[in-house]
């Protein structure tokens, strides 16, 4: 589905990824682990428009998107829910869902991904009303799923969801973003530094050490994997 | 009494034409982080917008005033979005900075651009709308204050309308509160900047037309000194703050007016700089305004 190949990218001087490749096939989930400054967040945002590649190329579904503005990029059913959530804070819940369904003309899908995204997270219908702001962080976090869910897409990507996160809501989170990928079919790019989690949920994975790719393979091999253990899994 | 009300409708009517430009700078504020100090420009030339399709429709009729109205409001949406396009977007990434000085170059250029196809002479305003005069006991209203309070109102309706219950101004508002993830939500920011900037040059130009029904001696400096006042209503308000920046025009209006009607006529424009530096300093973020904490 989606398949990025040699991406390099530099803030100025400095190189934040020095040529990566990886491939993540429809209908599953794979994760991207690896710790602060690993340039995790600097690949999402190369994917989703945010940034430019100096070198390299992104393909999504058979489609080269690497020069693609990033409304676009979103409008091909590819949706990104960034590090940090970023919800509008001043607006409702409601606001924010409405935004993410900014491209969806249709009225009907428009109201079948209401009545979704309220059955997958009943607390943000109880909130409607409410200022986004003033959300919990864990409610944040469900509504920035939620709003990547109003649009339709097909491939969501995912930074960090248990950053700052209560850790009895972070396993509900993530039983979510397994059921939305197994009963909808979306196709899910998971960034986490919470590896044993991440692991656990996906099918395969990817490790980025400063901007390299220096493991990779299915999730279940890894998790008992000595090497990633030491590093990754606290021993 | 009637000296008090009859002080308090000229000052209201003064602070709705204030209220109409400083939604503009409040509203492009709000979408970009700068002050377009070329605003006040374009209320400059809804006014001559004004003069000139004013001798195509027959003086004193409703129709024709509204036909102007509306002519000089398309005119200077096209102008502040084709502004926007050419000297403003170029710059999106460069610091707040050299927008800011680009903005007091494309101030100036309006301003002798004016100069040279106007003259700087001033000119009289055709009372494009009927002329009349009512009492309510000794309270003179004109039928000038009337239009200028209810297209005023009328106005601001509509961009409350706009702003909260349609898509491109949930749009305007996301972006102006995190344009990245407003971005990623499928907005092309670039649609919704234009647009701002159209929607704030109408009313500028509503403003101009106003203005000069009340003041009918325009020029092409004229807009320099009710934008400054604008300018203030809307860090008065909060910049940013959309109710805020009518609030500010309401208040700074009535302050002026009722100053100017007292034995301190000649300090109106000092009182209403000491109002504005007295309230930020209880209010530094103005009175709607949020403090906030710059993003980077
Ligand atoms: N805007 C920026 N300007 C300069 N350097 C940056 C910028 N953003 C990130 N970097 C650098 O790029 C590298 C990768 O950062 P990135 O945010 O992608 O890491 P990450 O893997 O997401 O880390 P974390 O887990 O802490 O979020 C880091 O060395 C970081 O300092
Ligand atoms: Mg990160």
């Amino acid at each position: 589905m989606l398949t990025v190949t040699d991406l390099s990218v530099s803030y100025g001087a400095i190189s934040a990824l020095g040529g990566i490749s990886f491939s993540i096939p429809q209908g599953s989930i794979v994760t991207l682990i690896g710790g602060n400054g690993a340039g995790k967040t600097t690949t999402l945002r190369t994917i989703s428009g945010l940034l430019r590649a100096k070198t390299g190329k992104i393909e999504f579904l058979g489609e080269d998107i690497t020069k693609l503005p990033a409304h676009k990029i979103v409008a091909r059913g590819l949706s990104h829910v960034p590090e940090g959530r970023m919800i509008f804070s001043n607006l409702t819940v409601d606001e924010n869902l409405a935004m993410g369904a900014y491209l969806l003309h249709d009225k009907e899908l428009l109201a079948k991904n209401r009545e979704y995204v309220f059955s997958v997270f009943p607390r943000l219908n109880e909130r409607i009303k409410q200022m986004a702001g003033t959300l919990s962080g864990g409610e944040q976090q469900m509504l920035a799923i939620g709003r990547a869910l109003m649009g339709s897409p097909k491939f969501l990507m995912l930074d960090e969801p248990s950053l700052g996160i209560a850790p009895r809501l972070i396993s509900t989170i993530f039983e979510k973003i397994v059921e939305i990928n197994r009963n909808h079919g979306i196709t899910i790019l998971l960034v986490e530094q919470n590896a044993n989690l991440a692991l656990e949920v996906s099918s395969s994975a990817y490790v980025l050490e400063t901007g390299r790719i220096v493991m990779q393979g299915e999730s279940k091999q890894l998790r008992t994997d000595p090497q990633l253990k030491a590093t990754y899994l606290g021993g | 009494m009637s000296e008090f009300l009859q002080q308090l409708l000229n000052g209201l009517s003064l602070g709705a034409i204030y209220a109409l430009i400083a939604l503009g700078y409040t509203m492009v504020y709000g979408v970009l982080r700068f002050i377009n100090f070329a605003h006040s420009d374009v209320f400059m030339v809804g006014a001559f917008i004004g003069y000139y399709m004013g001798k195509l429709v027959p003086e004193g009729t409703l129709w024709g005033g509204l036909a102007v109205l509306g002519a000089a409001m398309i005119g200077c949406a096209l102008l502040g979005m084709t502004i926007e396009r050419l000297a403003y977007r170029p710059l999106r990434s460069a610091p707040t900075l050299n927008v800011l000085i680009t903005a007091i170059g494309v101030s100036l250029l309006l301003e002798y651009t004016g100069q040279v196809f106007f003259g700087a002479a001033p000119r009289n305003f055709p009372a494009i709308f009927p002329v009349r005069n009512f009492s309510l006991g000794n309270v003179i209203i004109s039928s000038n204050q009337v239009i200028v309070i209810v297209v005023s109102v009328v106005l601001m309706v509509v961009l409350q309308l706009i702003v909260y219950r349609t898509k491109i101004g949930t749009a305007m508002r996301a972006v102006s509160l995190n344009p990245k993830a407003a971005i990623l939500m499928g907005v092309n920011n670039d649609v919704v900047i234009s647009f701002t900037f159209g929607l704030g040059s109408a009313l500028a130009a509503a403003g101009g037309i106003l203005y000069a029904l009340n003041y009918p001696s325009i020029d092409p400096l004229m807009g320099v000194m009710p934008g400054l006042k604008a300018f203030v209503a809307a860090i008065l308000g909060g910049i940013g703050n959309i109710p805020g920046a009518a609030l500010g025009g309401l208040i700074l209006g009535t302050v002026e007016t009722f100053v100017s009607g007292s034995q301190f006529s000649t300090y109106k424009d000092a009182i209403a700089f000491a109002i504005l530096i007295i309230i930020l300093l209880f209010r530094p973020a103005g009175l709607l305004g949020k403090f906030t904490v710059e993003k980077v």
